[in-house]
């Protein structure tokens, strides 16, 4: 019993690290019409900026980092939205070309500043004692990890459909040339919302680190990942990706667990099923 | 009695809220030339998209000759003998004109499987081909890439990639938007001399230019059909009057 | 123009072997190899307009099949090849199966997903793959009893395998279903309203390059002996991609030109900074950025220009 609860909590974490990262490429997707392949290096990217600052720097704590790897890795993705993707406004596989390229470019520099051994992110110190429950124990990182990517989902959903900037954004996914029409600034949503998702995506990097620790290929292991889950619940949906992440959780990590050769194909059953009769994913509205 | 050429019944279509065809039928006889008339956003394209295939009515049932092609790809209905052509137009702008028809031409043979011959050497489709630029008038264009075509010309390509196939309805989708008068003359003939083998469904909010080619009219507006039936009939009605003069 | 690009090729394909040392004709061996590659992938991205971003899968399915087949399972490579070839081309026909629910990015995300599946995979089903060790030891076949050991002989095997295949997919993309291709590519609407299938006739492409993408795996792993899960990897992918845009997708020369130039790149710029992978981001920006249309028309522009200005 233990092992299913504690199977079924990593699952949660899982399901909820997912959220974070495909959560910003949902979005991206949704208003730019953009395949960031990017975006599991910013993961990376956070994850790498966690393990160093929290191994040089004493004085850091986890939350602190996880901020402001965060803005770091959004404004890196603001320089670069604003360098290179705007000008490929007219050539949408040139911009996913160049996403292609620049998780090339991070992920390789990340070898280059940090090595090829993975570097640990430690838990803090205050959520290493397991927590008990109803008599059984659990990880406490993992619960705190998964609320936190529950409250992200409702501070996202508060923006995008509370606020004059989440009715903007979503003027915009509807329809990019009306919006433009009635005066919303599409262009420099744009930015906002490539920040946001890139930012989103570094801090997740720090917040994964203490399960998955800094090392090469993170990107690599993650970006498909997050692929699954936006096919799944529907490219730029922000409940599909919700709902999404969790199932690819729970699936990843009992396949893993129960047929850790096989994980990696019944991983993919799902998606296939999905784009067998629901070509827009679960939630989906676009067909792409 | 013969079978009905086009048969609509009851077609319902909406994007979102926006009901943009509701509870529409239309029934054109073979060999009749229909207008469908009615104000810009009336839901005339999309009745088209939704004959030609391009788009899955909500409800509603479509017929070509008796048989129902509702559940039809738009290339199954093309090999019924449907073709159509585009309000906005739709062509392979690198290539020749010859090329363009020849394509046309293509799509209803076994041979566009073909994997080892190129199509120039189908001499029979080409000679065809050209015979159909010829009756639209641009045969002395043939070799030119169609980006190098004046609009009006463009305008009559398409007509030309439609009628090469010889179709048995043909929906054409305002065939004189932004014509010269005189293009608008030329094309106006070619439509006229299509052949009764033909049943043609035409597009133009333009009343005055179409109206002599009708037999039979349609006036659709905000998705409805309004009035329905003979050409002077039609015109004499009020509604019609309403719906243009805005009574 | 075009003559004299094919006069020269030839002649320097005739005289490498007798004139250059090894290195260089095992290296234009892999140039050919990579460009059977770059060519299958551009049916799909410049005739097609399918951007996939998976197309290792069918050169690593491939030589992972063949790998198997003659190690593990002791077939002679003969059958092998047959096996590796069918193998791969069911695989391609399932997954455009899949992959063509969709065009355009969810078309790319999805080859992307479908290829990053088989390369976990690879590294994961250790018992089966040796996952990140590879499997090592392999031979190369003997066609006819002429060993091809050596690497002369070598070279003239993968030279006559592409150009066999540069003539096969020139055939295709200039046929009858070629035109109904690039109009697929075009006007996808209007090819339909014409009587075209425009699913099937991208299918059949995908399987068709599929095809081609498997002989390319197979001549890979009889020139290296050796298969490893990095073949199956998005880098291999995205080598091949960056090999037919910096080309000329669309083109039928381009992708063989641009494949030999990244291949060159990577042989000589890898052998003195070892950051391939950050060599091969920037020129993906630099290409999409500079050189959008490709290396191949670019020239041919010029070479019209210069053609002209005498007359
Ligand atoms: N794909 C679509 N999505 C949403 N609305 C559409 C779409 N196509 C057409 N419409 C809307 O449907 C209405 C009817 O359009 P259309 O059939 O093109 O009119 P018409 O051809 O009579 O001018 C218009 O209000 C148009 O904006
Ligand atoms: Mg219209």
């Amino acid at each position: 019993m233990q092992f299913w609860i504690i199977q079924g909590l990593n699952s949660l974490s899982l399901g909820g690290l997912l959220f974070l990262l495909s959560s910003g490429f949902s979005l991206i997707f949704g208003l730019m019409r953009l395949a960031n392949l990017t975006h599991g290096a910013f993961f990376m990217l956070g994850t790498y900026f966690g393990a160093i600052a929290l191994r040089d720097y004493s004085g850091l704590n986890l939350w602190v980092t996880a901020i402001g790897a965060g803005i770091i890795v959004a404004a890196l993705g603001g320089l670069f939205e604003r360098l290179v993707l705007t000008r490929l406004k007219t050539n949408p596989l040139g911009q996913v070309l160049v996403t292609l390229g620049m998780a090339f470019i991070i992920s390789d520099a990340c070898l280059v500043l940090w090595g090829g051994d993975s570097i640990p992110v430690p838990t803090p110190h205050n959520l290493q004692a397991p927590t008990r429950l109803f008599g059984f124990v659990f990880p406490t990182y993992r619960l705190v990890l998964v609320a936190i990517a529950i409250a992200t989902a409702i501070g996202l959903y508060i923006l995008i459909d509370r606020t004059r900037l989440g009715a903007m954004i979503r003027a915009g996914v509807d329809d990019r040339q009306m919006a433009r029409a009635v005066g919303i600034p599409v262009s420099r949503l744009f930015t906002i919302v490539f920040c946001l998702g890139a930012g989103i995506a570094g801090a997740a990097g720090v917040l994964g680190g203490p399960i998955l620790s800094a090392y090469p290929g993170l990107d690599a292991d993650m970006l498909p990942l997050a692929l699954i889950v936006v096919i799944l619940g529907g490219i730029g949906s922000l409940f599909g990706a919700f709902i999404g992440s969790f199932i690819i959780g729970f699936i990843y990590t009992f396949g893993t667990v129960l047929f850790p050769e096989l994980a990696y194909i019944i991983l993919f059953l799902p998606m296939i099923f999905v784009i067998a009769f629901r070509p827009q994913g679960l939630f989906g509205r676009l067909g792409t | 009695m013969s079978t009905l050429a086009l048969e609509v019944t009851a077609l319902n279509k909406a994007f979102g809220g926006l009901k943009v065809t509701q509870g529409v039928s239309l029934s054109v006889r073979p060999g009749e030339r229909r207008l469908i008339i009615g104000p810009n956003g009336a839901g005339k394209t999309t009745l088209f998209n939704q004959i030609s295939g391009d788009l899955r009515p909500n409800s509603g049932r479509i017929r070509l000759f008796g048989e129902d092609v509702t559940a039809l790809s738009p290339y199954q209905r093309a090999h019924r003998g449907l073709s159509r052509t585009y309000q906005i137009i739709t062509l392979f702008g690198g290539d020749t004109l010859e090329h363009n028809v020849t394509l046309g031409l293509l799509g209803l043979l076994p041979s566009r499987w073909q994997m080892w011959r190129p199509l120039s050497t189908y001499r029979h489709l080409v000679t065809e081909a050209r015979r159909t630029l010829d009756s639209v008038g641009l045969l002395h264009l043939a070799h030119h890439s169609v980006s190098e075509l004046a609009y009006g010309e463009k305008r009559r390509l398409e007509l030309a990639m439609a009628l090469a196939q010889k179709p048995r309805v043909l929906l054409l989708d305002e065939p004189l938007a932004g014509l010269s008068n005189s293009e608008r003359a030329t094309v106006k003939a070619l439509v006229a001399s299509i052949s009764k083998d033909t049943t043609v469904v035409m597009i133009e909010h333009d009343m005055d230019t179409a109206l002599d080619l009708a037999e039979t009219v349609t006036l659709l507006n905000y998705g409805r059909v309004i009035v329905d039936g003979e050409r002077d009939q039609v015109i004499a009605d009020e509604r019609t009057r309403e719906v243009y003069l805005g009574g | 123009m075009k003559w004299i690009a094919l006069a020269l090729f030839a002649a320097v394909a005739l005289l490498l072997p007798f004139v250059a040392g090894d290195f260089y004709v095992n290296l234009a061996s892999q140039i050919f190899i990579a460009a059977i590659f770059a060519l299958s992938l551009n049916l799909l991205v410049g005739f097609g307009g399918m951007t996939s971003l998976g197309h290792a899968s069918y050169l690593g399915v491939a030589a992972y099949l063949s790998a198997l087949m003659t190690t593990r399972y002791g077939f002679g490579h003969g059958a092998a090849a047959l096996i590796s070839i069918l193998g791969t081309v069911a695989m391609a026909a399932f997954f455009g199966l899949i992959a063509l629910r969709a065009t355009g990015l969810g078309f790319l995300m999805i080859t992307l997903a479908l290829s990053q599946v088989l390369w976990g995979l690879a590294y994961r089903m250790s018992g089966i793959t040796n996952g990140d060790n590879g499997i090592a030891g392999l031979t190369r076949p003997a066609p006819f009893g002429i060993s091809l050991e050596s690497p002369a002989a070598f070279y003239w095997f993968s030279l006559l395998a592409a150009i066999i295949a540069f003539v096969m997919m020139t055939i295709f993309v200039s046929s009858a279903f070629g035109s109904s291709l690039k109009g697929v590519r075009d006007q996808p609407r209007r090819m339909a309203a014409l009587g075209f299938n425009p699913w099937m006739i991208r299918w059949i492409t995908f399987v068709y390059a599929g095809f081609w993408g498997g002989i390319a795996g197979l001549l890979y792993v009889y020139y290296n002996k050796y298969i490893h899960p990095t073949s199956l990897s998005t880098t291999s992918s995205a080598e091949a991609l960056l090999g037919v845009i910096a080309g000329g997708s669309g083109t039928l020369a381009g992708p063989a030109v641009g494949a030999t130039l990244v291949l060159l790149l990577k042989n000589y710029a890898s052998a003195y900074v070892e950051r391939w992978n950050m060599l091969l981001g920037l020129v993906f920006l630099f290409i999409v950025l500079v050189m959008p249309t490709g290396i191949v028309p670019g020239l041919q522009k010029l070479a019209s220009r210069l053609w002209r200005r005498p007359s």
